[in-house]
């Protein structure tokens, strides 16, 4: 007889621990295969766990209700006369360089910018405070409701709405058919005629379908009605590269609706800003696009404490202040810089980093006072690196602060291919800390 | 308006019916002068679709859409002068001279466009009507579309939700034969549009859209049905245009004889104005009104031209709604 173990399973892409919510199994038991031996608890849902083939349990290794177990980690011991494991291993999913939490302790974050710590209160995810967002703002305004796919009954395809259609009811938090274009146009229409549409894309992939009441509706109607008709609505949801899912559902979009005068683009990092920033999001009379990461949703370096109520647009944050180089980031690019930041200052180059946080309005003027001060600059983001938001800053630095540059500005993008769906072409697909650390490197001159 | 036991006010049909006639043909002669630039897509020939359907019009009910919509704002009460002013790019035009011809909007008016881009408006109708059915109002969004725009994806995603949620939206296809230069018969594998919700548990019914009375009887059915919280209704009215598609378009895709019966024996205005007669209307006091409704016109065709063209500083206004940060 062999001894085997069941692993935590990972059972969603990005998952990387989780919690034995119930056990349905006790040592001695036969299981057979498809039997349901525990509910696994993942930040985005409940689920139920099957044996994969007969076995016999011999110990339980983690109790009920244990949180927080890492993938892979052992939760039972079994006795199987097969070898065949019970659960097959699952790939480890910690392979990105992973300095984030080694970066928060070694930087001191400016308490005049949004990253307040306010030391008693808990850290609150990305997650929890997106969701805390649109609940007070949907108890302030009663015109402010919540519609897209699998948002009520199912708590959100990433359990955002985790919670609101309890509070809400079904009229104020709407499931929708998968019918991007359709439902899009159809908020457009309810925010012409004076309601706030909260709109969720499960991602911002599928906003593809709905481009054109996007681009042609909510951000032209105010332009063309001269001023008369104007469309409040927010359409959020998770952008960018999760984990593996490959080239149709990993894509940043920041630099296509950042260039649509009429639109509003915000990006965040932090859980604070996320809160703050949806918050203006929603009482904002214009079409605003707010762009989510599905791995910043769990994240611990994007985990904060709560700062301002209301952050406003257009005011990028100085996350460090430096005096040898900024990193000009945004959204999850903000987790490279940070980690890049810490390796750089180990080598005694100092750094200004600066989160833009909102991509339209863009904050100009933190960006030309950092290079006058530094002069020198690297962008840093995961889109494509053709029309970036790093080649756009790069042409404003170039013919407004061009005689305070001691080098060419680097841009530190997502490479110039589709998203592959191997873990190694995906990680090298998107901007890594080793490019980040090279492009400090050339624009002081040490290579 | 009146519900359909009242007696249906058909001077009034008649007056508006010849407004957007005579505003029509001014624009017409306007683009030829080269005082109208762009797209301008005419009405002449459906006037007695928009006249019927906004007669059934309460206080709050929307309309909305394509861009062959200069009938559908007359007949919604905006202001002929602001109406011709921006199709001239006139800063006294409803958008101050920056949506032209194709995107004009009046929230006084509850017309809430003029869309540019073909189905794009049934949708964002859907929206007005989901907004009232959200306030619990009996409120109705009239949401127009064409015979090309029919064969949009969007329609049918809009249907579904539509019938899905009980919207009061009444969805009137103008079918004019033609989308663009392509007949119904080359474009749609079936021809009866007012069938099209059936998949989706929408009523629909086939109206001779040339014919007034016809048009305003079987609005006042579709919104009652509407605002009974009864869901959405589809009236397909049979309908065809006189003009191109744009003015730009030859149209020779059809025959003069086929426009030129049409005109002779579908015409709405002159079938209402026999009617108009035999009811005890002298030709005398018509004529009188078709003289006043020209100077109406000239009137605002003169107001256009002699408008001021928007000041360059209008480029940069009214992209964002300004907020305090």
């Amino acid at each position: 007889m062999d001894d085997e173990e069941i692993l935590m399973p990972a059972l969603s892409p990005t998952m990387e621990e989780g919690g034995i919510a119930k056990w349905f199994i006790k040592p001695g038991d036969m299981v057979k295969a498809g039997d349901i031996i525990a509910e696994i608890e993942t930040d985005k849902a409940i689920i139920e766990f099957e044996a994969t083939s007969d076995c016999k349990i011999k110990e339980l290794l983690v109790e009920e209700g244990t949180t927080e177990v890492k993938v892979n980690t052992p939760i039972a011991s079994l006795q199987t006369e097969t070898t065949q494991t019970l659960v097959s291993a699952t790939e480890n999913k910690a392979s990105r360089t992973n300095v984030t939490d080694e970066t928060k302790k070694n930087i001191t974050i400016d308490p005049k910018n949004s990253v307040i710590t306010h030391q008693k209160e808990p850290l609150i995810t990305v997650r929890e405070a997106i969701r805390d967002a649109i609940a007070e703002e949907m108890r302030r305004d009663e015109t402010v409701f919540l519609m897209g796919e699998e948002v009520a009954e199912y708590q959100g395809a990433y359990k955002v709405s985790q919670g609101l259609l309890e509070e809400f009811g079904g009229n104020r938090v709407i499931d929708t058919p998968i019918t991007e274009h359709g439902f899009t146009g159809l908020a457009a229409g309810a925010a012409f005629a004076g309601l706030k549409p909260i709109v969720e894309f499960m991602t911002f992939n599928f906003s593809m379908q709905a481009m054109d009441q996007i681009i042609n509706t909510c951000a032209k109607t105010l332009y063309m009605s001269g001023g008369q008709m104007n469309c409040p609505i927010v359409l959020r949801g998770p952008n960018g590269a999760a984990s593996q899912v490959a080239a149709q559902h990993s894509q940043d979009f920041a630099p296509w609706f950042a260039s649509v005068p009429g639109l509003k683009v915000v990006q965040p990092f932090t859980a604070s800003d996320a809160k703050g920033l949806l918050k203006t999001a929603i009482r904002d009379p214009n079409p605003v696009i707010f762009l989510e990461n599905e791995i910043l949703y769990n994240d611990s370096s994007a985990s904060s404490h709560l700062g301002s109520d209301l952050i406003p647009f257009g005011q990028a944050c100085t996350i460090k202040e430096g005096s040898d180089v900024t990193l000009i980031s945004y959204g999850i690019g903000v987790k490279h810089a940070l980690d890049a930041t810490v390796l750089a200052e180990k080598e005694g180059i100092s750094i200004e980093l600066i989160d833009l946080r909102c991509l339209r309005p863009l904050d100009y003027n933190t960006v030309f006072s950092s290079i006058k001060k530094t002069n020198r600059c690297v962008t840093i983001e995961e889109c494509f690196p053709v029309c970036s938001i790093g080649n756009h800053l790069s042409a404003s630095i170039m013919e407004n602060v061009f005689d305070y540059l001691d080098a060419p500005v680097i841009n530190c993008t997502g490479k110039d291919v589709p998203m592959p769906y191997a873990k190694n072409l995906e990680i090298a697909a998107l901007p890594t800390i080793e490019e980040i650390q090279i492009a400090i490197k050339k624009v002081t001159n040490r290579i | 308006m009146g519900k359909s036991s009242s007696k249906p006010p058909l001077l009034e049909f008649y007056k508006k019916m010849l407004l957007i006639r005579r505003f029509e043909e001014k624009a017409g002669q306007l683009y030829g002068m080269g005082k109208i630039g762009g797209f301008c897509h005419l009405y002449i020939g459906q006037e007695s679709v928009v006249v019927g359907i906004t007669a059934t019009r309460i206080p709050g009910d929307q309309t909305i859409t394509s861009y062959r919509d200069h009938g559908h704002m007359l007949a919604c009460g905006m202001d002929p002068n602001g109406v011709m002013s921006e199709l001239t790019g006139k800063k006294t035009g409803y958008s101050k001279g920056k949506g032209g011809s194709m995107h004009m909007f009046s929230k006084a008016e509850n017309f809430f466009g003029g869309h540019g881009i073909v189905a794009a408006q049934v949708p964002i109708g859907a929206g007005l009507a989901f907004a009232n059915k959200y306030r619990g109002n009996k409120n109705v969004s009239f949401t127009y579309f064409g015979d090309g725009a029919a064969n949009q994806g969007q329609i049918y995603e809009t249907f579904n939700m539509a019938s899905l949620w009980k919207l009061p939206v009444v969805f009137v296809i103008e079918n004019n034969q033609y989308a663009m230069g392509t007949s119904i018969e080359r474009a749609s594998s079936t021809p009866n549009l007012y069938s099209r919700g059936e998949a989706f548990d929408i009523p629909g019914e086939l109206v001779d859209g040339m014919d007034v009375l016809q048009v305003y009887e079987s609005a006042e059915r579709a919104s009652d049905h509407c605002r009974k919280g009864k869901g959405p209704y589809i009236l397909e009215m049979s309908t065809y245009r006189y003009k191109g598609h744009s003015m730009s378009d030859p149209a020779k895709y059809r025959t003069r004889e086929e426009v030129q019966k049409i005109k002779e024996t579908k015409d709405p205005i002159e079938n209402l104005q026999r009617v108009l007669v035999k009811n005890g209307d002298s030709e005398d006091s018509l004529t009188k009104i078709d003289h006043h409704i020209k100077t109406v016109i000239a009137e605002a065709a003169q107001f256009a031209i002699d408008s001021d063209q928007p000041e360059l500083s209008e480029l940069y206004e009214d992209i964002y709604v300004i907020t305090d940060q």
